[in-house]
């Protein structure tokens, strides 16, 4: 079948598969940095933003994204780059395998509360596993980029 | 203590890959390699214990698409072992690459590859197979002498004598010792004899096992896999396809992770033998489920201990036992239980007059354990640990008192480890730093919350070693280039550890030059100086040695070029950083002009390649102190606060190393409290997805405070130890001390889930009132 | 892996009716559960754009679309402040907010899976689900039906004036529940609904009244230990039977002890 969407910003169109599912259109398009790391929609390794919302290209069929835009890492690495560096100062960056499932869900949390607490962060990045980091790394490095926003916005 | 002022030691310098890591960019082997090689897959065997009579695959290999279809009949004939370890190999060879006789649930019994997917997956259904089913051995309690064996075949060999006996389902034993355990255990005050029982844990690195394959501009077998081992693997490969290693070139690029389950082989064979047999790439991807039920986990282990101490709380004497479960294949078994001894009695070096360890690993029709981060110390020293803890308790003694009184400290031989010396030991320190910064007199005694919670706090310590001692080799390799930057090129593994970095640290302080001026290249087996790999946390000390001296080999070398150009000796050059200098004049030569010089009318390589090994393998050391909240009714376990100090000698980068620590303690407490690889009484496996094997989530694990003790560890790179595999090792014993302090009841057993905690509370009542 | 021979994004319930009379036919909704079947759907049916996405409350009702999302659960402030902030409760623990994205109301309450936490939410209020042929029937009612080729097009919940506490035990933070309870008082009465046990969630009514006379530690204990007595469980790798009714016993006295404001768990 046919299938058109707006993949980081430019019109694509392709035929597909119907049961083929997001990720996979994905990575045929050249988007590497959605990753598998489940196959169970439990580990958010594949999070993509469907319409600036974070949800698991694993679990989506791509059909289904049929007239919506489509962002991945690709389309967002300024946006990623802000507060990418504060993670790679800290080192929580590790195997980096879950880094831009965790990255897009950060970007979508930012986007949705610019100033959240430590819980809120908690929360929202829940459904994002990390194996090597203990998290703590990953908590630290949003906290020291909100804390330099900030600084920024006051001077 | 020696601690000098390093312009790149001791730094928390970025990964030099973090960047490229966090913007998602295309690094790992499925994102590198091509996405139109042949679809590899296996088609697993439904039983624990079968032999394959018939199989039949006509009608799948004439599904569209399918390229091939091997069965057991196509394979070579040498058994082998995928364990990553020097030759000669303490795991027997006990492998083919498909065997007729398969052992566990998951164990491959067809090979597929198909131009999709889902025309592979097609074939696999339509392939026909009848076995002769027979019955399991699942019980390791009951394997040993056991008239089923999981092992009958004639050609099992083992390349080293571990004791190992497949006529009684054992891959190896040994006893060993130091005094006289049982004059010294009848003359304590106090003996307390326990057993516990430690769990299969799957690593679940966030990137499941994969492999590409393809035949090279020469023919050669080339091999780009997630591994942490490429020169073993190189090895395997050669013995299990039967060709020569010239005709192999093993590459990994970034790893999702490993923890040591990519020290074993696991699944590099099965595209490898595609590729040979159809001169086709071929590309195999585990999936999560096969990653769970086909991968490496950790040994399940029973330990039991006899402890004897006097009344004032001195540990006399340890005797030891340790069964492990190695499961269907032996990769690990002989090896990984001898840490269970060796790397948990030394911590009570103090006042132990005698001790003993002894052991057997024996075969099951389970899944193959294999090497995971901790690698058998971990199983130990939650055993050893929480009998000290038992100790304490029941002699109404603080538990940091207990251990301030028979800790092992600098200086002090160690009978139970290879008779090494303690040259560089803070756990005296560790202990005094967690007990202040933690706040023990305050979060030790339990504390009445309300609503059925209450706080209290557990303590335990830890140890590794820094490598294998004797066995591993590091090497590196140092070239000059002619803008005066330099490639450093290893083979070891960063698995997203950082290895590469701190390996470059080292070199930019050797060198006296910026990190940024050190590209590092590896792993790969056609480019890298052989190194045993990354594992054994070993890379640190043992490859960052080889660091040392290669830069000091290439800067005399440099010298010697500067020395030509000058028309001087190279006796009377001095290497500056920058530049090289002519002693007691002001003739310098820059970098630059000797890297250019090295590629005209030049006889002497500006590189250098050094290896290095050790004799020793010295301890790094760790408390932890873990304070939780315990709802009493419904069992649930919440961390508060977990707090570890640890000595890895000199931190060469210490936001890696705090890292390090914090994901270690994070699976630690998933093993502890959630984890649990586990079958049916048939031994299917069924945590074989995520929705059933938990990992701690960023809600599950408390708030982690890292700090560290310097030691100097002499015989390291900067007083370096290793960090990467002790971090494990503290959870375990620490929360089940927590968690007896809460309700008055020990689990000898882990995973300690809510329901256990609870039901043991209800029959605690019922048992009093 | 899934394999999906047709995908039809349906311009009517009509359409999508007719399609889903063929055995092949399958409504999808967040598809998080079907995706990982590896059988074969004739044609996947998406009612995406029947305009079903949304929460709409008026003075009487909430009438939520069947496409509607867990997270739009979780953050609707009319619905959270209808149930005490139980509705956020019940679903924030499932999985991530990816997840909850996708997972649609509903695919949970269709689904009728004994671990729904949404399904033990939406028993404890007076909930009707509005099928396309089948009409509107009390939710409890549909819960024990079993699935046939209907399409669920909403869920409707009435307004009454209600008291709502949601709690859940997981090992995990967020895993599948080992027990759900949710406890209300609506118009007066009284009725704990217990859900993975691991069966599909059931209401029990305090038919005894033991809370009628208001709620104290003791009222609480006897009814949380009526509910554990009505309350069939089972073991699975979850939890035992036992345990799982242990739970009964802590989480509905917890749950009514802050239904009646004496204390919180939450």
């Amino acid at each position: 079948m046919e299938l058109k969407l707006t993949l980081n910003g430019r019109p694509v169109t392709d035929h597909i598969d119907p049961g083929l599912l997001l990720i996979d259109f994905l990575r045929n398009h050249g988007c590497y940095s959605v990753k598998r790391g489940c196959e169970t929609s439990g580990c958010g390794l594949c999070t993509v933003l469907m319409d600036g919302r974070p949800i698991l290209s694993c679990s989506m069929l791509a059909a289904r994204a049929a007239g919506h835009s489509i962002h991945t890492l690709e389309g967002l690495q300024e946006e990623a780059a802000d507060f990418a560096g504060f993670i790679a100062d800290q080192g929580a960056d590790q195997c980096g395998f879950c880094n831009p499932g965790f990255v897009m869900n950060t970007i979508a949390l930012l986007r949705e509360n610019p100033d959240p607490t430590d819980d809120e962060i908690r929360m929202f990045l829940a459904g994002n596993l990390c194996r090597c980091s203990g998290y703590d790394g990953q908590l630290r490095g949003i906290r020291n980029y909100l804390e330099s926003r900030r600084n920024q916005n006051r001077a | 203590m020696e601690q000098k002022e390093y312009k790149s030691i001791n730094k928390p310098i970025r990964k030099k890959d973090a960047m490229q890591l966090l913007l998602g960019k295309p690094v790992y082997t499925d994102d590198i390699t091509p996405g139109n090689a042949l679809v590899v897959k296996l088609l697993r065997s439904p039983h624990a214990n079968a032999i394959v009579q018939e199989i039949n695959t006509s009608t799948a290999m004439k599904v569209p698409g399918v390229a091939a279809v091997y069965t057991w009949e196509d394979v070579p004939k040498t058994r082998f072992a995928i364990a990553g370890q020097t030759y000669p190999e303490p795991s027997p060879y006990d492998r083919l690459i498909l065997d007729r006789h398969v052992r566990f649930v998951g164990d491959p019994v067809a090979i597929i590859a198909a131009e999709t997917e889902k025309a592979a997956l097609r074939a696999m259904k339509l392939i026909k197979v009848k076995y002769q089913v027979l019955e399991p051995v699942l019980d390791f309690r009951k394997a040993k002498d056991n008239p089923i064996l999981v092992h009958p075949e004639e050609d099992w060999f083992p390349p080293c004598q571990v004791g190992g006996d497949p006529k009684r389902n054992l891959v190896a034993s040994e006893v060993n010792g130091d005094g006289d355990v049982e004059a010294v255990l009848s003359d304590c005050d106090i003996v307390l004899d326990r057993t516990y029982h430690t769990k299969a844990f799957n690593q679940a690195m966030m990137e499941t096992f994969r492999t590409y394959t393809e035949l090279d501009r020469y023919g050669r077998l080339h091999v780009i896999s997630s591994t942490q081992i490429v020169f073993h693997c190189r090895r395997i490969l050669s013995r299990a396809l039967g060709i020569p290693k010239s005709r192999i070139r093993v590459e990994k690029p970034r790893i999702g992770g490993g923890f040591g389950a990519k020290q074993t082989a696991v699944c590099e064979v099965y595209p490898a033998f595609v590729t040979l047999k159809t001169g086709r790439p071929a590309k195999i991807i585990y999936t999560r489920e096969e990653s769970q039920i086909a991968g490496s986990p950790r040994h399940e282990m029973e330990i039991r201990i006899r402890l004897g101490a006097s009344r004032d709380g001195h540990i006399r004497c340890i005797d030891l036992y340790t069964l492990s479960n190695t499961g269907a294949y032996g990769e690990h078994g002989p090896t990984t239980v001898g840490l269970s001894g060796h790397k948990a009695i030394p911590l009570y070096t103090g006042g132990l007059e005698a001790y003993r360890f002894s052991y057997d690993v024996v075969y099951t029709n389970l899944q193959a354990s294999g090497a995971y981060r901790g690698y058998g110390a971990t199983q130990g020293i939650y055993a050893l640990e929480t009998i000290v803890n038992e100790l304490a308790e029941q002699l109404d003694m603080d538990p940091t008192v207990i251990r301030d009184k028979n800790m092992v400290k600098e200086g002090m031989e160690m009978p139970s480890y290879y008779n090494e010396t303690a040259n560089a030991c803070a756990l005296d320190r560790c202990m005094e730093h967690c007990r202040q910064m933690f706040h023990w007199d305050e979060k030790y005694p339990v504390r009445d919350m309300g609503n059925g919670k209450v706080r209290t706090a557990g303590v335990d310590m830890a140890m590794q070693g820094s490598c294998i001692s004797h066995v591993d080799v590091g090497s590196a390799t140092i070239k000059l280039s002619e803008d005066g930057t330099y490639n450093l090129i290893i083979g070891a593994a960063d698995m997203g550890t950082g290895c590469d970095t701190i390996l470059a640290q080292m070199a930019a302080e050797c060198l006296d030059c910026s990190v940024d001026d050190i590209a590092v290249f590896g792993a790969d087996t056609d480019a890298s100086p052989y190194d045993s790999g990354s594992y054994a946390s070993s890379t640190t000390y043992i490859t960052g040695k080889a660091v040392e001296k290669a830069c000091a080999e290439l800067k005399e070398k440099i010298c010697s070029i500067a020395a030509e150009m000058l028309n001087c000796n190279a006796s009377e050059m001095v290497f500056e950083g920058r530049q090289v200098r002519r002693i007691g004049t002001e003739e310098t030569v820059s970098l630059e002009d000797i890297g250019y010089k090295s590629q005209v009318f030049n006889t002497q390589a500006a590189e250098a390649t050094a290896s290095h090994s050790s004799p020793v393998s010295p301890p790094p050391y760790m408390v932890g102190m873990v304070e939780i909240e315990l709802d009493k009714e419904t069992g649930l376990v919440t961390i508060l606060d977990y707090m570890a100090v640890v000595d890895c000698g000199i931190p060469i980068n210490p936001a890696l190393a705090r890292i390090q620590t914090e994901g270690g303690i994070v699976q630690g407490i998933g093993h502890t409290l959630m984890e649990d690889v586990r079958y049916d009484h048939n031994g299917k496996p069924i945590g074989s997805s995520f929705m059933q094997y938990k990992i701690p989530t960023r809600l599950d694990m408390g708030k982690l405070h890292v700090e560290f003790e310097h030691s100097y560890e002499p015989t390291g790179p900067f007083g370096a130890k290793s960090i990467g595999e002790i971090v494990i090792n503290t959870p375990a014993p620490a929360l089940t001390h927590a968690i007896y302090r809460a309700t008055g009841v020990w689990h000898r057993e882990l995973p300690i889930t809510p329901e256990k905690i609870a039901l043991s509370l209800t029959e605690k009542k019922q048992k009093t009132s | 892996m899934i394999n999906i021979q047709n995908y039809v994004q349906a311009e009517s319930l009509e359409e999508a009716y007719q399609l889903n009379q063929k055995r092949s036919g399958r409504i999808i909704g967040g598809m998080l559960w079907m995706k990982m079947a590896r059988n074969t759907i004739g044609t996947a049916i998406d009612l995406c754009r029947l305009g079903l996405d949304a929460i709409e409350e008026t003075e009487e009702e909430f009438s939520i679309g069947a496409m509607a999302t867990l997270r739009q659960l979780e953050t609707h402030p009319g619905l959270n402040a209808y149930t005490c902030g139980a509705a956020a409760r019940a679903v924030q623990d499932i999985i991530g907010v990816q997840f909850r994205n996708m997972a649609t109301v509903g695919g949970s309450i269709w689904g009728r899976f004994g671990f729904s936490d949404v399904l033990t939410l939406f028993l404890a209020m007076d909930t009707y689900v509005e099928l396309y042929k089948g009409g509107i029937i009390p939710l409890e009612t549909f819960a024990s039906m079993k699935q046939d080729n209907d399409i669920l097009v909403r869920i409707l919940v009435k307004k009454k004036p209600g008291i709502f506490v949601y709690q859940a035990m997981r090992m995990q933070r967020t895993d599948f529940p080992i027990l759900t309870c949710a406890l209300s008082q609506v118009e007066g009465a009284y009725r704990a609904v217990i859900g993975a046990r691991p069966a599909r969630a059931m209401v029990i009514r305090d038919k005894q009244g033991l809370l009628k006379g208001g709620i104290t530690e003791d009222s609480a204990r006897a009814f949380a230990a009526y509910a554990a007595e009505s309350a069939p469980t089972d073991s699975n790798v979850r939890g035992s039977a036992a345990y799982r009714t242990h739970l009964i016993n802590v989480l509905a006295r917890r749950s009514a002890l802050e239904l009646g404001g004496m204390n919180t768990w939450n």
